[in-house]
Parts: structure tokens; C-alpha cells; sequence
């Protein structure tokens, strides 16, 4: 008599078991001495870089090198942003008096202050380059499918640093620029108080997306000190898991793409 | 029993939906997964404060005969961003926010009326935009006029043209004195 058959479909299979799931995690993890060795050889602090690359993948009229150069930029808006942070208090009374002291006042303020923002506009330029490159060289196809989607998100990060970078010098022009851009906030579907079925949901202005982005119904001084919080913590930690993951994968996924 | 077999328990064949050690680690994982659920719904809640530091919505506006007929007066628009015009028979406050993203719109008198720096939209002296982006009228907010004689402007209260809400008594005041 055969054994009775024992498998059937698991929860866990059913999650795993699919497209979306396999080009993400490739696959199963065996727990084996040689993997447990290999954790620690394919590390990606230890080695970022592979310990042999093909010829193409040094080539700047294949890759322009633009992600590199995002990446280098947004090194430098993290060593200058720091700085900054020394002078710089979020709040509705000091913010602009601040940046004005950092650009008259203090030695080397204005430096920094202009290459935090110049170093911010060209990360903005050279991620559309990167993505340009990489959609023009076919390398979002499998198996790097996942590693754009990754980008992707490293994209509307970018964009979200500098939006709420913008608010933090508190001028006119900030507060108007993040009035409109949270305005339209309001139109967010489900979330927004004018959105599609906001209003059927509950949101109010004092309740929605946009009340939680300005913290309360007008573009203020707690605005800004959430928007200083969003830029210089969460939104860089967020970036900074996924550029590590970003580059980790570029490795996974078998190196810079080949040239078509 | 999904893909069980028939005719044979449980019990005899070992094959159970679930071993102990599932249920105890689903369990574990469950407990976990509720205490970051809760602290996400505090954080959450967290960031919607039940104060708000705001400036307070109503402000008297003077006397009704302290604006001209037929003009829109700025008096309070710099503090409360609120225009006041006064017609023959009506007087009524529009709200200085523009309809299409939030800016404040100049009023330009020798042209007779409302421009956004922002996008150029462009509003009528009533309110009701005529070019630009926007899609609707400016807002209107309560005017009413208070026991010592003054206007009291309200912004909590806000009255869109295009729902009719012009039409609320509280929309305007009625006023043809001197």
C-alpha cells in the first residue's frame, strides 16, 4: 500500500510560490556550513564591489556612470547636510534667520548651503539620466526586473528629499512651493478629503494624507519641523536600505547588463 | 480537509492541518505582529495631534460703513487673508486661497479682479473664475453682523458657488445704510 500523500498547499507556499515572489527572492535559503560561509564572502559591507567584473560594465559610454554619480551626490548632500544641521533649527521663529546667518555669517556657510542644494539638483538630474541609460540598454528586463523596481523607489525618495528639502529655508517661495505641492495631497483616492471616496471614508481637512503631511490644516511651523524630520531622518535611512540593496542586487542579478 | 484522504483519519495517517509547533509558531509570529500593529496604529495616531496651534478663524471687521461701495477692500487680506467687498445692497467676504492649488490671489482693482501669481488663474469680482487652471470659484466664508453693529467674518464656515451655498443668509449680510 503507497504511503499517503502527504504534501498539500501551504499558506507559505502560496505567498512564495509565484512570479513576484521569485524575482524578488530567487531562492529557498538551505541552511548549510557553505551558505553560512558565503554570508559572510558575498557580504555587501565587506564587499561591495565584485572580484571580477566584465569589461562592458567599466565602459562610460554603456553606463555614463550615471548611478555611480547619483550616488556620489547624494554622499555629498549627506556630509554637507550635516553641517548644515549644526546652525540650522526647524522651527517657524529661527528657520529663515538661520540661513541667512549660514550664508552671511558663517565661515564656509554659504559653501555648503550652495553645494547641498547644487549637489541635490544634480542627484535629481543624474537619476533620470541612470534611469534613461538603464531603460535605453534593456537592463530592467529579467532577471533584473526587481532591481527597477528598487530604483523606482530610490526615484520617488529623491523626488520626496527634495520636496521637503524645499520647505526647510522657510521663505516665501517655500511655503508656497509645499502649499501647492501638499494641496494636492488632498486628492489623494481614499485618503485625501477631496479625493475619490475620501469623503465617504471620513477624511476631513484636520484628518486626511494631507493633514498628516502638514500636521495640522495650514502650511506652518509644525509643518516644518515634520518636513526637517522626514528629510533629514526617515527618508534618507529609507534610501540608504535601498541603495544597498540597490547595489547588492546589481551583483545578484549577474553584474552590469551586457551591451544589446 | 483540503487534499486529505478519504477514508483515513487524521490521527491514523499524521497528518494533522496543524502540528504543534505550527500553531506555537504562529502563535509567536502572531503576538509580534500585533505589537508592531499597534505601535504603527499609536505612531499613526500619534502624528495627528488633538491641539492645534493655529490662528484663530473668526475676527470682527468694523462697521459696514467703514467700506466703500462697490470696492473690494484689503483691509484684512495681509492679517486674515480675507477680502470684504461691499456692493449697493450686499455685503460678502471671498477667502484670499486660491481654488486650484492654495496660493493667495492679488486683486487687481484697474483690471476688476482676482489673479493667482502661481498659475494665473483668474477670478471675477464675485469670485467666479472666468481663466487660468482652476476649476471652481473662489470660497466664500461667514459674514454676519454682530449685536455691537461690527462685521464678524468666520473662515471655519465656507460657501462654494457651485453647491449653491451662496445663497445661505450666512453667505453675506444684507446692508444698504449710509
Amino acid at each position: 500500500m503507497p504511503e499517503p500523500e502527504k504534501r498539500r498547499t501551504s499558506l507559505g507556499e502560496i505567498v512564495t510560490n509565484n512570479y513576484v515572489w521569485r524575482s524578488i527572492f530567487r531562492h529557498g535559503y538551505a541552511d548549510t556550513p557553505r551558505n553560512r560561509v558565503l554570508q559572510v564572502s558575498a557580504n555587501v559591507w565587506l564587499h561591495l564591489h565584485p572580484s571580477k567584473m566584465r569589461r562592458h560594465g567599466i565602459r562610460y559610454r554603456h553606463t555614463w556612470c550615471a548611478g555611480g554619480l547619483t550616488f556620489l551626490l547624494y554622499l555629498c548632500t549627506v556630509v554637507t547636510g550635516v553641517v548644515l544641521m549644526f546652525y540650522y533649527r526647524p522651527t517657524g521663529e529661527y528657520a529663515y534667520w538661520d540661513i541667512k546667518y549660514l550664508d552671511f555669517d558663517v565661515p564656509f556657510g554659504m559653501i555648503m548651503r550652495n553645494m547641498h542644494r547644487w549637489a541635490a539638483h544634480g542627484m535629481v538630474i543624474f537619476i533620470w539620466l541612470h534611469m534613461f541609460r538603464v531603460f535605453m540598454t534593456g537592463s530592467y528586463k529579467p532577471p533584473r526586473e526587481f532591481n527597477w523596481v528598487v530604483g523606482v523607489n530610490l526615484l520617488t525618495l529623491t523626488l520626496l528629499l527634495s520636496f521637503t528639502g524645499y520647505l526647510l529655508p522657510w521663505d516665501q517661495l517655500a511655503i508656497w512651493a509645499v502649499t501647492v505641492g501638499t494641496n494636492m495631497a488632498r486628492a489623494t483616492p481614499l485618503l485625501g478629503n477631496e479625493g475619490p471616496f475620501g469623503p465617504q471614508l471620513g477624511m476631513t481637512p484636520r484628518y486626511d494624507a494631507r493633514a498628516l503631511l502638514t500636521a495640522g490644516t495650514v502650511v506652518g511651523a509644525p509643518t516644518l519641523l515634520r518636513f526637517y524630520v522626514l528629510h533629514c531622518i526617515f527618508i534618507p535611512v529609507i534610501a540608504s536600505i535601498l541603495m544597498i540593496l540597490h547595489f547588492w542586487r546589481i551583483r545578484k542579478d549577474g553584474g552590469i547588463s551586457g551591451p544589446l | 480537509m483540503p487534499g486529505g484522504n478519504p477514508g483515513i483519519s487524521e490521527a491514523e495517517s499524521g497528518n494533522f492541518i496543524w502540528s504543534r509547533r505550527d500553531l506555537l509558531s504562529l502563535a509567536g509570529w502572531g503576538a509580534i505582529l500585533t505589537c508592531f500593529a499597534a505601535a504603527g496604529g499609536a505612531i499613526l495616531r500619534l502624528l495627528f495631534p488633538r491641539v492645534l496651534f493655529e490662528p484663530p478663524t473668526s475676527f470682527k471687521a468694523g462697521y459696514p460703513t467703514e467700506y466703500t461701495v462697490g470696492d473690494v477692500s484689503e483691509k484684512w487680506m495681509k492679517s486674515q487673508r480675507v477680502w470684504v467687498v461691499r456692493l449697493p445692497n450686499t455685503i460678502y467676504a471671498l477667502l484670499g486661497i486660491c481654488t486650484h492649488l492654495g496660493c493667495t490671489p492679488r486683486w487687481l482693482g484697474p483690471e476688476n479682479k482676482f489673479k493667482c501669481p502661481c498659475h494665473g488663474s483668474g477670478y471675477t469680482k464675485d469670485g467666479v473664475n472666468f481663466e487660468g487652471p482652476t476649476p471652481r470659484p473662489l470660497e466664500r466664508v461667514k459674514i454676519t453682523l454682530g449685536d455691537d453693529g461690527q462685521l464678524v467674518v468666520d473662515k471655519a464656515f465656507r460657501y462654494r458657488y457651485e453647491l449653491g451655498q451662496w445663497d445661505d443668509p450666512n453667505a453675506f449680510v444684507k446692508y444698504s445704510g449710509a
